[in-house]
């Protein structure tokens, strides 16, 4: 393995990123230039743009970080002050195609409960939610925390079909819908439900996901019957109809990556034994950032044209 | 001797939170080890639940006085239950300042009597048992007695308007460009001897939305069969494959043409989100439709399947009830039914005035939800400005009559 | 009578579903019905991987326009099946999880269709860029105020919208733009949302009863309405 030199791949990254934003600045410029003459832009060479704004920053690493707004800082609060052994659910009720965005988020909340040593039960509303549970296992609960033991300081209970219907039981009755966990284990010998019997025993909820079923349902048939305290992660697009749950029936939600970011910031600034966790979602934003910016300069570039357009018709 | 047990007991609390204010480990062990005893919740009353089937019971109680919000001894409360005066048996527990319980399950020949007990780090202490009661059946939920009369009174206006039209009383109904361009865009696919694409959504047929979407299949289906346009449409669920191709099967014979009806039409994809996009997508730029309906529950594929019809240069009229994804058909399609929309297509498209009587009765609806937001708006705002008894009724009034609870 | 039996039997289960919410024994139809269509649904699989397994076998024998992607349909549906169905490579028993680490459904999920599936998620930030592009122009007050709301939420959730507005005071944080991008979100776009939410509750409540009042046929396939 090659190890560089540390002044090396510095400048290599610095010129990375240079050169990059030569580019894309340069061509938009050019862009720029040529919707004064009235050209429009072809569709392609906006992908390439949005390809460019998103490879880039990946490939060079240019990431910004986000100072926590107070909807996730009091997510944040909520785990920093859970006495240790208090038990935490955590559903994954997204699938493969929303994991991108939310996987991030669900993967640091594991980390920072666990590190806590607050017990945790794992569930999905989704199917295919199951894959994504064992992506986190493999990543954050058995390579970090090795010492953790299955059904002492955390459970798998797994995908249980039926959404609402789940949920409407579980709120008074785990055992009834998940008589074992997802390797079989009876609910009896499972050491993480000594004292829990339904979801009004658990100190907090968090649901993962952003499509149905997934938070308002949980708020719907937990949090509000059973008085259980919930908090989301959910996709960007979703966290706008949540706003208003907060802070009665929600007390803390990470909205897209950028709620991701902004916990995993405020993980690393906080405590010395994050400060070298792997951070996703911060890594994420650059990309996102970039082709924020991106899709600005196309928005202005769109309406030099419309308007040049425009007089050149009255003209 | 009365004084000196006050004087022991004064000199062993004194002790105690000598000890408790220089917090550390050790302190709190010894603050345990002498605080064994905790005092039980008391008040505990059980009374039936109101409005169900006769199988629940409410238990709530006063908690004990060492449940306190910070460093309160009690961790939680254990709840126990006798059934026809038999053994206390533990049922359930709930986290510490919780101070009620449904408890459901029961059986209504039977009656039950509760203990509520504090529970700390190692000591219990019980409450005494409730009278027992035996769970009572309810035929009418009261508590939603706001929700019945609203939906009645929609209801009763939309049956109204329904008999109304049926009479022949003319009836207008607003023009909604999206429908009114369905003819253009079936007759443009016809010139151009390309197909139409249809797709009714990736939810199943229980989602009124894919209800709706094929009720406009129908009308459209019964077009495409008069101009012998040729039409595609891959479904995400096998029921909506089953009721699509009865639907067009119909279309065709009633248009005299049931010869021009094939199966094939109408095809299973995959239930997975993005594996039908791909495939829908693959379709697009395949065959080049001249016409695409994006109609029903579509979510994070909206975008996706939009921009690629207005890629190859469809036609694109589209619609859904899910807010999140307008957006992203109003700035990619030509024509977007919002939301009710889509739910008026069918009886629209009909033209028929007992369905768009029904439409008549939805705006009834819409006058009573926008005149209780208009008196809701300003009784809180005058209320909570210039705190008015008067507006405050009001403001509580509406909360009251507009909350459900089960 | 192929028309007669099921508005009969939409009217009956319709009627009986609502009158469901208010009396409290009736309360779990609503779920048992659910329960019933989800094992209608589930039998109903069978004609769908059916007719998808035909129409590829059919494109294959006919050799129409592009039947090499039917190959591949037809392999990944059979490897699939036969992966999940026999627990191949599972670790555990047969009663152990479907999707345990090491078992070849497991393998394939995590190596192919994860990333598949986000593959196509990830077009949506091309796409979102050339929608933008076209349909956010000024063309009038409306689409000049969506513009400018557009901008704000975009600026709002880079560093640059906290770098434009630090120097607004804290008590006029409100126009520090992350802060203006929120609040455009959950009050005037929240606004609008609620507006259609309530049209769209009112659209399902009256076709809700065109249906059990058998006046909307054509989901049965019956153009007489």
């Amino acid at each position: 393995m090659t190890v560089l030199n540390p002044l090396f791949a510095i400048s290599a990254q610095t010129i990375g990123i240079t050169l990059t934003l030569i580019i894309i600045g340069l061509g938009l410029a050019w862009l720029f230039w040529r919707s004064f003459s009235g050209k429009e832009v072809d569709r392609r060479i906006i992908f390439i743009f949005i390809f460019f704004s998103v490879a880039a920053p990946i490939l060079f690493k240019i990431s910004f970080t986000f100072k926590a707004i107070p909807i996730v800082s009091a997510l944040y609060d909520k785990v920093e002050s859970l006495p240790a052994g208090s038990t935490v659910l955590i559903s994954y009720d997204f699938d493969p195609a929303m994991a991108p965005e939310v996987q991030p988020m669900a993967d640091a909340l594991s980390r920072h409960c666990l590190s806590r040593d607050l017990k945790i039960i794992y569930m999905c509303l989704f199917p295919t939610g199951q894959g994504q549970l064992e992506e986190t296992f493999r990543t954050v609960v058995r390579e970090e925390f090795p010492n953790k033991k299955d059904g002492i300081d955390f459970v798998n209970l797994g995908y249980k079909a039926g959404g609402e219907g789940v949920l409407n039981v579980i709120v008074t009755d785990f055992e009834k819908m998940f008589p074992t966990d997802v390797n079989s284990v009876p609910y009896g010998d499972i050491q993480v439900f000594d004292n829990i019997k339904s979801c009004q025993n658990l100190d907090l909820i968090i649901s993962i996901g952003g499509g149905r079923p997934g938070i308002k349902e949980w708020v719907l048939f937990v949090g509000d019957p059973g008085n259980v305290p919930m908090a989301a992660g959910v996709a960007a697009v979703v966290a706008p109809q949540l706003y208003p749950y907060f802070p009665n029936q929600i007390l803390g939600l990470l909205g897209g990556v950028k709620g991701a970011a902004e916990y995993e910031n405020k993980m690393r600034d906080e405590h010395e034994q994050f400060k070298d966790m792997p951070t996703p979602a911060t890594t994420m934003m650059g990309p996102q950032t970039l082709a924020h910016i991106v899709v600005m300069a196309f928005i202005i570039i769109g309406n030099i044209l419309y308007f040049r357009n425009k007089r050149r018709e009255e003209g | 001797m009365k004084f000196i047990s006050i004087l022991f007991v004064f000199l062993l609390s004194l002790s105690v939170s000598a000890q408790t204010n220089d917090i550390d480990s050790t302190s709190i062990i010894v603050d345990d080890s002498l605080t064994q005893k905790i005092a039980p919740p008391t008040s505990v009353i059980v009374e039936d639940f109101k409005y169900d089937d006769g199988d629940n019971l409410n238990i709530h109680w006063v908690p004990s006085i060492d449940d306190l919000p910070q460093d309160g001894k009690v961790i939680r409360y254990r709840i126990y239950q006798s059934v026809n005066n038999g053994e206390e048996e533990l049922i359930d527990s709930v986290n510490f300042s919780v101070n009620h319980k449904k408890i459901e399950g029961l059986d209504i020949d039977s009656s039950y009597a509760f203990v509520v007990s504090a529970v700390s780090k190692n000591s219990e202490a019980k409450s005494n048992k409730t009278i027992s009661l035996q769970p009572e059946r309810e035929w009418i939920n009261f508590n939603l007695a706001s929700l019945f009369l609203i939906a009645l009174f929609i209801t009763a206006a939309v049956i109204y308007f329904i008999e109304t039209a049926r009479r022949g009383k003319e009836l207008f109904v607003r023009k909604i460009a999206g429908l009114e361009a369905v003819d253009e865009a079936i007759g443009r696919a016809t010139e151009m001897g390309r197909p139409i694409l249809f797709i009714p959504g990736i939810h199943d047929m229980d989602d009124v939305q894919t209800l709706a979407a094929i009720t406009i299949l129908g009308k459209v289906a019964r077009q495409v069969a008069e101009y012998d346009t040729k039409i595609r449409m891959p479904v995400a669920r096998s029921l909506v494959m089953t009721a699509a191709r009865e639907t067009i099967k119909t279309a065709y014979q009633t248009a005299g043409r049931p010869d021009a009806y094939n199966d094939d039409m109408v095809n299973y994809i995959t239930d997975e989100q993005f594996g039908y996009v791909a495939a829908v997508d693959g379709i697009m730029v395949r065959e080049k439709p001249a016409t695409i309906f994006l109609l029903g529950a579509l979510f994070a594929e909206s975008l996706i399947l939009a921009e690629t019809g207005n890629s190859v240069g469809a036609i694109q009229i589209a619609g859904t009830a899910r807010p999140a994804q307008l957006p992203f058909f109003i700035a990619a399609c030509d024509f977007t039914l919002i939301g009710e929309e889509l739910f008026a297509a069918s009886a629209y498209l009909s033209g028929e005035p007992k369905m768009l009587g029904s439409l008549k009765g939805q705006d009834v609806g819409k006058a009573l939800a926008m005149a209780v937001i208009i008196v809701g708006v300003i009784s809180i705002t005058l209320g909570e400005a210039y705190d008015i008894e008067f507006f405050n009724n009001i403001t509580a009034s509406l909360k009251s009559f507009f909350s459900v609870s089960k | 009578m192929k028309r007669t039996v099921p508005l009969i039997i939409t009217f009956v289960v319709g009627t009986v579903l609502i009158l469901s919410v208010f009396i409290p024994p009736m309360e779990n139809l609503g779920e048992n019905f659910t329960l019933f269509f989800d094992i209608i649904a589930v039998f109903a699989f069978f004609l769908g991987g059916g007719n998808l397994v035909r129409v590829h076998f059919q494109k294959i024998s006919r050799k129409s326009d592009d039947f090499q992607f039917s190959f591949v349909t037809l392999i990944g549906f059979f490897v699939m099946l036969s992966a999940g169905l026999f627990k191949i490579g599972n670790p555990g028993d047969i009663a152990s999880s479907v999707t345990a680490d090491g078992s070849l459904f497991n393998t394939i999920y995590q190596s192919v269709f994860v990333p598949l599936s986000s593959t196509m998620y990830a077009l949506l930030a091309f796409f979102v860029a050339s929608a933008s592009y076209r349909a956010f122009r000024a063309k009038n007050r409306e689409a000049t105020w969506l513009l400018i709301a557009a901008f704000i939420i975009l600026l709002g959730s880079t560093p640059f919208g906290t770098m434009l507005t630090s120097w607004v005071p804290e008590s006029w944080s409100i126009f520090h733009i992350p802060n203006l991008a929120v609040w455009l979100m959950s009050s005037p776009n929240l606004a609008g949302q609620r507006a259609i939410i309530i049209g769209i509750g009112l659209g399902v409540v009256s076709i809700s009863l065109r249906l059990i009042l058998g006046l909307e046929r054509t989901y049965l396939g019956d153009d007489s309405a």
